[in-house]
């Protein structure tokens, strides 16, 4: 399966080199929680718990936007995307090993983001929990593309939000309604299906998107 | 080439004439609803927009993916010509809807439209698509990013409409329900003549639009053979 | 006539109007096109000449 083993070098790759760099988690460590603690200040002392879910789910999506705009980041400084491309391995591969590098980071940062917001906030069940990880599999598939078409436009950084957000509002209301609503069964199946359509979507045309 | 003429000619014609028709009827002609009266008559107007405005991004999207399985250059134009007017067609959706809702309940907007709040979020993606095309070089892999784009646009319809229906339980309790016009015959058949004529103008825009970027890549090519 | 009446009104001149504005901008592009075309006319007319 050289497919796979294709992916898991790949991505072994970006996560060597970002635990050498160091730069990209330690930002999404304090971005998430410098959000939080914005939040606490920013809501009116009669604000629900509900208001307190949405306020999570908007640090995580732009959380993961930091996370993302870094992905390709490395490749495009030193060029090497051209030759990553023309190395002898299926493009999709490149989007896999991408997307699950992005999976890592963002569950890293979660791992310390939920947490605090059971510290600062309300208790965390498994809703959220469950939710966050489907959800983190989408932001993570069509991110990773977004993240790619930024990388090859003039405008970049600041193009990748504007493309990300209106892809990513049915992830954040499947969230935020998984976490908030009795039966969150029908949200995590919706999240679920975003993941499965965005997926593969994501992986089939990804390798246009960094075809010359 | 003179057939490709007689066509944008006919589809102007048809769309005049639809359109016309149409508006006529829907006017003057069509029966007066029971509930909302006269205001009732926005809806001949309004929904064939937005199903167009549909229309125009399926357009794109199939042109789109077209291009990304033959290769041919000519099929970017054609998919951004008609996420182009899908735009328009949308931004005209935005308008007439809120118009509607003004008459309806008195207020500009409301989240609980649900095909308003579609809208939206469409027209903010497309939007992203017009930024992500002047921020690349015109050419093969602008191109790419742009078809691959529409098709994700088109993806997105379903899902943000399911979307939009599962936010509802948790958003807003829903205030405004407007009850659907039971459509009488005579209704459906102005709706029907509204649609096509609607259809007929992106028809008829479409091939102008195209006929007029081709020109504009000719007349290029041109003046870098001459000088 | 019904404030309602006018706002459905207005939404169909509205509509009349994008349309009306599409005619006007492509009449420009046109009007440009025709002077592009005069342009390299010209341009064409001097290669031959030289």
């Amino acid at each position: 399966m050289t497919y796979f083993a294709d992916v898991a070098a790949l991505a072994r790759k970006d996560i060597l080199l970002e635990l050498r760099s160091r730069d990209t988690l330690p930002a999404m460590l304090l971005f998430v929680l410098s959000a939080l603690v914005v939040f606490h200040f920013s809501l009116p002392s009669d604000a629900s718990e509900t208001a307190s879910t949405g306020l999570l789910w908007i640090a995580l999506l732009f959380t993961a936007l930091l996370g993302l705009a870094r992905a390709f980041a490395a490749e495009r400084d030193q060029r090497v995307l051209d030759g990553l491309v023309l190395a002898p391995c299926d493009r999709s591969a490149i989007w896999l090993a991408k997307s699950l590098g992005v999976l890592a980071f963002l569950g890293l940062a979660e791992a310390v983001a939920l947490p605090a917001y059971a510290l600062f906030f309300q208790p965390v069940g498994w809703e959220l929990v469950a939710a966050i990880v489907l959800a983190d599999l989408g932001l993570a598939a069509v991110g990773t593309l977004l993240a790619a078409m930024a990388a090859a436009s003039r405008a970049r950084e600041l193009l990748l939000p504007l493309l990300f957000l209106p892809l990513v509002i049915p992830v954040v209301v499947g969230g935020v309604g998984a976490t908030v609503v009795d039966d969150p069964g029908r949200y995590l199946g919706f999240l679920a299906l975003y993941d499965a359509i965005f997926a593969i979507l994501s992986w089939a045309s990804f390798e246009y998107v960094v075809a010359e | 080439m003179s057939l490709r003429n007689n066509r944008a000619v006919l589809l102007a014609a048809a769309a005049s004439v639809l359109l016309v028709a149409g508006l006529a009827l829907a006017l003057f002609w069509a029966p007066e609803d029971a509930d909302q009266g006269f205001s009732q008559r926005i809806f001949y107007i309004h929904v064939p927009v937005a199903l167009t405005a549909y229309a125009c991004f399926a357009w794109g999207a199939w042109k789109a993916l077209r291009l990304l399985w033959t290769r041919e250059p000519h099929y970017d134009l054609e998919s951004y010509t008609a996420v182009h007017m899908g735009v328009i067609f949308g931004v005209l959706t935005l308008v007439t809807g809120s118009v509607w809702a003004k008459i309806s309940w008195g207020v500009w907007w409301t989240w609980s439209e649900r095909q308003l709040t579609l809208f939206l979020v469409l027209f903010l993606f497309y939007c992203a698509y017009f930024m992500l095309r002047f921020s690349v070089e015109p050419g093969p892999r602008r191109a790419n990013l742009s078809a691959v784009y529409a098709l994700f646009g088109v993806a997105l319809i379903p899902v943000s409409f399911l979307a939009i229906r599962l936010g509802e339980r948790f958003i807003h309790p829903v205030v405004f329900r407007r009850d659907g016009p039971a459509l009488s015959g005579s209704m459906l058949f102005v709706f029907c003549v509204c649609l096509a004529a609607m259809l007929a103008l992106f028809a008829s825009l479409y091939t102008n639009e195209l006929t007029g970027k081709r020109l504009d890549a000719r007349l290029r090519e041109l003046r870098e053979a001459l000088e | 006539m019904t404030t309602s009446e006018k706002y459905v009104t207005g939404a169909y001149l509205v509509v009349l109007a994008v349309i009306l504005l599409y005619v006007v901008l492509y009449s420009l592009k046109l009007a440009r096109l025709e002077r592009e075309v005069a342009e390299l006319t010209e341009l064409a007319r001097r290669r031959q000449v030289a």
